[in-house]
């Protein structure tokens, strides 16, 4: 379909959930994750400060660098890997299709 | 003691329309909040960001939507207690209320309205083997008084702000100082960065790169914590303290012992008045959760408006609640 992607999300047995994501409407991958009923608590709802939203990347091409304000919440996390995200911060673009994420433990 | 009508926990933006909608109906309001100015994160976290979806401003910056909510109420004389924390809630005999805070602040009222937004701040705490075991007991989140580690074998852990400066203060305070982090680069203050790695050049700290504290062992009080190195090796420190400083996180802190039922961190809700399952206590904003529910500044004084017609019941049980339009009425300003 026209201005959708397809974005997954792997559970603990490794199953690969399949989320179509539309492009046109400025969601987050935060967002397209609460919309599906997954458990994201995204308390600060998208602001970077909560860290509640955290993902970490398995597949993906290219991905925008974090901003100033993700790159210093990521720092601050005891469990984040060089692979970590929040995805509040992630905008549903063409170009994250494919894009594999798992949720990491609540900050 | 503090007597008022309604106590609101939480002076964002929802607690402080909250007090316009109780000031209509002739409800005194006394506001507390674990930060030392009103606004809440509007204030706090983002003060000069503009919001575009508050009913008549196309655009306002979110420290001047807390300014303009601070005139709206000031008819209505709040009073607040600022820079306290809640702590517990009292049941009275009569029904009503008395409010403790951190330091000791009583407020006595007959409506409680929780609007805490996020809820407080509480240091994030690392996945560790044993810590909780021995917070106060070598373990701290932050520094309250550095002479407490003068002379002491200490380790922080963390890379932002708060674990470089401590690390700068600390080196001449500490007998050993230890820094773990679990990157290669730091990305607090430039200037920050430059003299940790200048103090671990010389020797005055340790820098542990690359590198997480797994586990904290002692007997009856911390002793020792066990560092794995890149992945790989571990390696054993003896420590008088160790200080893991990694930000805050929002909590619901002691609201989570008054008895209210959550969901997920949130308090549940009745839609009807954005009343709680304590009689007398409403929460309204971001901290309550309902079917439908939507985090956004209208929606929470929407909730106040609701909220205040609800209580006004409790205040006033003999009086007919009749609404009133401003554009009628005016603002009548409480004595």
């Amino acid at each position: 379909m026209e201005n959708t992607i397809t974005v997954y999300l792997e559970q603990e047995n490794g199953e690969r959930i399949p989320l179509e994501t539309p492009t046109d409407m400025g969601l987050s991958i935060m967002e397209v994750l609460k919309a599906n009923e997954f458990d994201v608590p995204a308390i600060c709802g998208g602001m970077a400060i909560c860290a509640t939203c955290h993902v970490e990347v398995l597949e993906s091409g290219e991905l925008p660098e974090p901003s100033d304000d993700e790159a210093y919440m990521l720092e601050s996390l005891p469990h984040a890997t060089e692979r970590s995200r929040l995805s509040c911060q992630l905008k549903a673009k063409p170009e994250l299709d494919g894009l594999v994420v798992r949720l990491m433990p609540e900050a | 003691m503090i007597t008022t009508d309604i106590c609101i926990v939480g002076a964002g933006p929802v607690g402080l329309f909250a007090v316009f909608e109780a000031g209509l109906l002739k409800m005194r309001c006394h506001l507390v909040d674990a930060l030392p100015a009103v606004g809440g994160q509007l204030s706090e976290i983002y003060p000069k960001k503009p919001i575009y979806d508050i009913p008549g401003f196309p655009e306002v910056l979110a420290g001047d939507l807390v300014k303009n909510l601070e005139q709206q109420i000031a008819p209505f004389h709040p009073t607040f207690t600022l820079g306290e924390r809640v702590e517990e809630l009292q049941k009275q005999e009569d029904g009503s209320f008395i409010v403790l805070t951190s330091e000791g602040t009583q407020i006595a009222c007959k409506v409680v309205v929780i609007a805490g937004g996020l809820g407080s701040f509480e240091p994030r705490k690392p996945a560790v083997e044993n810590l909780e075991q021995f917070e106060g007991k070598g373990v701290a989140y932050m520094v309250k008084d550095p002479e407490t580690f003068r002379d002491k074998k200490v380790v922080l852990a963390g890379g932002g702000d708060s674990a470089l400066d401590w690390t700068i203060f600390l080196a001449n305070v500490a007998e050993e100082l230890t820094l773990v982090h679990r990157g290669t680069t730091f990305r607090g203050a430039p200037e920050s960065a430059e003299k940790v790695l200048s103090l671990a050049e010389e020797g005055k700290i340790n820098l542990m790169l690359k590198s997480n504290v797994v586990e904290v062992q002692g007997n009856g009080k911390l002793n020792a914590v066990s560092v794995l190195v890149d992945n790989n090796a571990n390696q054993k420190l003896d420590v008088d303290y160790f200080i893991p400083l990694f930000g805050l996180v929002p909590k619901l802190g002691p609201l989570e012992n008054w008895g209210l039922e959550l969901d997920k961190n949130a308090i549940v809700v009745n839609t009807t008045d954005y009343s709680t399952n304590i009689p007398g206590v409403y929460a309204i904003g971001d901290i309550n959760t309902y079917p439908g529910k939507l985090k956004l500044i209208l929606c929470g004084f929407h909730e106040a408006a609701l909220m205040a017609q609800s209580a006004y019941n409790i205040i006033y049980p003999d009086k007919k609640f009749v609404l009133k339009y401003t554009t009628v009425n005016g603002i009548q300003e409480l004595a």
